[in-house]
């Protein structure tokens, strides 16, 4: 029998469904409870002790860590409730540096909205705020640890969504922090500048690291021609930084502010997204009659490249080649326009405008820099866009609706639709489907949600079937390439996003308390393609034109050379070998890797009977030996040894003994 | 107290032989991991282990240690830091632990502290000599209440101390320590 139940909210009777605590409840009956460190899709840590509740009988508790039962009576706005979160929030306020005008997070800081709204007129408690620098070694992210207020939402979101752990508590009572490891830079360790943690915080303490300057020199100075690219997740986002719900689209407004701002030209990233479908699409049929690299992986999301880079060096040859869309349009952009405009390539400038923090570490990437600087000169983010709109005083509401520029202007609903997650895989579809049959209503595509964040596609294209999973999240991305590298994946196509929900989550998006946004985002860019005359990649014309006039073929050397890029394995954390045997100054350094790779390769037999044989023959003056972790060649064969300065794969101890004794 | 020292020193002798092959702490980190089946759930014993062969926690085995057990290293760094007893920078031949529990802290144990403190040119920031012999930190208590104020160089504990006494185990230590060099 099912029976009802019900729990009292401030006199009110309400239904228990499958809420998970008394918060959920309250706030499906709008009821506004206020929290810090509560996030619907993290685990429930219960820091901050805002939500505070009274139930009768238990007294006063927390409400996100308390599961709803029947019969509760609870009451969230009782005298003793108030006082006691003024409290708690007057104590968080105590260790937090209250700079407020010149912090990053003015106007969008929770523990600003709060002492608002809770009315703090003044602090009982004596401030003890230690000065510590700002973290600013990353390209994507700053890290303020004076704002922080230890709620843990930074090193849930890191661990919990991304499975990395980059940023963790460290040290203990008054002296806690949430630190990278050994108190190092954002910028040396295993980050991927996501901006999870940065989308999470509610503080000051972790922010995008704004480019608003350098864009505001660039386009000030009148010999320099400045475009703007926009990526297809600000059209349905960044009306919410002007108060309209999310969702809504206003990309005619968004085009009319960037030119009101001063870029000389508006462009569509959806329209280099709809070149990224043409040379991924190309490059999986390829990979599918050759039956070479599978499962092709989606390059598009700059933190899962690096994550793959750190983590999975055994699979960068299934990557796809391509480029991001962002750096696609970056180098198409600095071929063409130059000659087109008459200017020399150091007087054109091109700024993306992205959802993303990692995007502006993507533009940073060496791989992106040429003679003529980089592809992509700045990027900012949705957030900094609104904050630019602000000071150039423009309404944007009022703004009239304008169109982008040509020639990259006119992008496909398959373009668009890349910035939400599974967008890439059906555009990829549509193309595939599209070039083996002629029309999209051939396919049969049938999904099934795996889990949250992983959903797998079984693709019929007449005889060409296919089987594809969309993942977000790079803890489910990890679970996935575990399964590549054991043998026992049944995928061919694997799209992977680090944000859930994809780019419309983006870290750089307007700050939102509510995953219901990211559902309302997509369903935005969803409209967006419905409404698109042009759905496929094949019949968007201003693309063929393209390939016709400066690349030729997809697969011609120029196509190449503009639109796809490599891969390296890469350490994750900075550090020096470590010293194991020998003189400070010998005839030869032999350093041998005990990575991971490394070491499942049979690194550490290897060091033991080279440690043996030194030590028995006496050569510590002459040969030192040390324990590096990792020279970034993971694909090659393990063991790495770096011998002086030459790095011998799959090293044995002849080798080693060899190099000996060519200096004996 | 004569023999007290050299038995102490007799036993660090031994200890600072061990640490002077760090082919061999390695191989014994190696060991660490295998005896505990290289399960992360043991990571609070096996950095114990660790400590007890380098006297610290150094950077690089706190990274080869989150490698092997498959964690972040910045959770590592957290545990590490978070328990006093686990020290991230090499620690004296000879730690002396001044107890600061209720008893010991209302005899005058951190005027013993500060004593020391100031004989050996240590700070709260800096808790080892430069000539890696001596590191001065305080205990919650050493159960010796008796004989409050209290203090223990490595194994050894000196009851009822006061500021001469105190002076007096340092420059004993100095003298033995001196002889043992020549």
């Amino acid at each position: 029998m099912n029976e009802t139940k019900t729990i009292k909210i401030n006199g009110c009777e309400y239904l228990i469904e499958n809420e998970r605590n008394v918060l959920e409840i309250a706030r499906k009956a709008g009821i506004d409870i206020p929290t810090f460190c509560y996030h619907s899709e993290l685990s429930v840590y219960g820091a901050c002790r805002m939500c505070l509740v009274e139930i009768e009988g238990r007294g006063i508790v927390t409400s996100c860590s308390t599961p709803p039962e029947k019969g509760m009576v609870v009451w969230t706005n009782t005298r003793e409730v108030r006082n006691i979160r003024k409290l708690n929030l007057e104590l968080l306020l105590a260790n937090h540096e209250r700079e407020c005008t010149t912090c990053l997070k003015n106007g969008t800081c929770s523990l600003q909205k709060l002492s608002r709204t809770m009315g703090i007129d003044k602090i009982r408690y004596k401030s003890k705020v230690r000065k510590e620098m700002h973290d600013t070694s990353s390209t994507a992210l700053i890290r303020d640890p004076n704002k922080c207020v230890l709620c843990g939402d930074c090193v849930r979101a890191c661990d919990e969504i991304q499975g990395i752990g980059a940023i963790d508590f460290a040290w203990r009572g008054a002296n806690a922090k949430v630190v990278p490891v050994f108190n190092r830079g954002l910028g040396e360790i295993e980050c991927v500048d996501c901006g999870q943690c940065a989308r999470v915080c509610p503080t000051g303490a972790i922010v995008p690291k704004p480019e608003i300057d350098a864009v505001w020199a660039m386009i000030d100075d009148p010999s320099v021609t400045v475009v703007a690219q926009v990526a297809p997740a600000i059209r349905v986002a960044l009306g919410e930084y002007f108060s309209l719900s999310a969702g809504t689209i206003t990309t005619g407004k968004l085009i009319a502010a960037l030119r009101n701002i001063g870029f000389d030209n508006v462009y569509d990233t959806a329209f280099t997204a709809d070149v990224t479908v043409i040379e991924e699409g190309s490059e999986l049929l390829k990979r599918l009659s050759e039956k070479k690299h599978l499962p092709l992986i989606t390059s598009c999301c700059p933190s899962w490249v690096k994550f793959a880079e750190q983590y999975f060096p055994e699979l960068l040859e299934n990557l796809s080649t391509c480029r991001s869309p962002q750096q696609m349009f970056g180098s198409l952009a600095h071929k063409i326009m130059p000659d087109k405009i008459g200017k020399s390539n150091d007087k054109f400038k091109v700024v993306s405008v992205m959802p993303c923090t990692a995007k502006k570490a993507e533009a940073a990437r060496h791989e992106f820099t040429t003679e003529n600087g980089r592809d992509v000169d700045a990027v900012i983010t949705t957030q900094e866009l609104g904050k630019m709109i602000e000071s150039a005083g423009i309404r944007f509401t009022d703004l009239k609706d304008e169109d982008f520029d040509m020639p990259f202007g006119i992008a496909s609903g398959a373009g668009i639709i890349f910035g939400m997650s599974g967008g890439v895989t059906e555009a990829v579809v549509r193309f595939a489907a599209e070039k083996i049959a002629g029309s999209i209503d051939t396919c049969e595509v049938v999904k099934n949600r795996v889990t949250e964040g992983i959903t797998e596609l079984t693709v019929n294209i007449g005889d060409t079937s296919f089987k594809s999973a969309v993942v977000y999240g790079l803890k489910n991305a990890r679970a996935i390439c575990k399964d590549i590298v054991n043998g026992s994946s049944p995928y061919q196509v694997i799209e992977v996003m680090a944000c859930p929900g994809g780019c419309i989550n983006g870290a750089g998006q307007p700050v939102i308390t509510d995953f219901k946004s990211v559902t309302k985002r997509a369903e935005g860019l969803r409209e967006i393609d419905n409404k698109s005359k042009i759905s496929t990649t094949l019949s968007n014309s201003s693309v063929a034109k393209i390939y016709k006039e400066y690349l030729g073929n997809s697969g011609s050397d120029e196509a190449h050379k503009l639109l796809h890029t490599h891969y390296r394995s890469r350490k994750r954390v900075r550090d020096d070998a470590f010293h194991l045997l020998g003189s400070s100054a010998p005839k030869l350094s032999v350093s041998i890797c005990v990575g991971t790779n490394c070491c499942l390769g049979g690194a550490h037999e290897l060091m033991r009977d080279l440690v043996a044989y030194v030590n028995s023959h006496a050569l510590q003056d002459i040969v030192e030996v040390k324990a590096a972790f990792c020279f970034e060649k993971c694909s090659g064969k393990a063991p790495m040894v770096m011998i002086n300065n030459d790095i011998v794969a799959g090293c044995t101890f002849d080798n080693i003994q060899k190099r000996i004794n060519d200096i004996l | 107290m004569r023999d007290n020292i050299e038995n102490m020193a007799s036993e660090n002798d031994a200890d600072s032989k061990k640490v002077a092959t760090p082919v061999r702490q390695y191989d014994v980190v190696v060991k660490i991991l295998e005896n505990y089946q290289y399960n992360h759930e043991k990571l609070i014993p096996i950095l114990h282990a660790v400590q007890e062969e380098y006297r610290y926690l150094p950077e690089a085995v706190m990274m080869y240690v989150a490698n092997a057990l498959g964690i972040s290293p910045a959770r590592v760094y957290g545990v590490a830091t978070f328990y006093a007893h686990f020290a991230l920078q090499p620690k004296g031949k000879y730690v002396v632990r001044v107890c600061d529990g209720t008893a010991c802290h209302v005899k005058g144990s951190m005027n013993m502290f500060e004593t020391i403190k100031k004989v050996l040119s240590l700070s709260d920031k800096k808790t080892t000599t430069d000539d890696l012999l001596f590191t001065v930190e305080t205990v919650s208590c050493l159960g010796a209440c008796g004989l409050a104020p209290v203090m223990m160089v490595n194994g050894d504990v000196y009851g009822q101390l006061t500021e001469n006494k105190v002076k007096d185990i340092i420059e004993n230590i100095r003298k033995h320590e001196a002889g043992v060099k020549k």
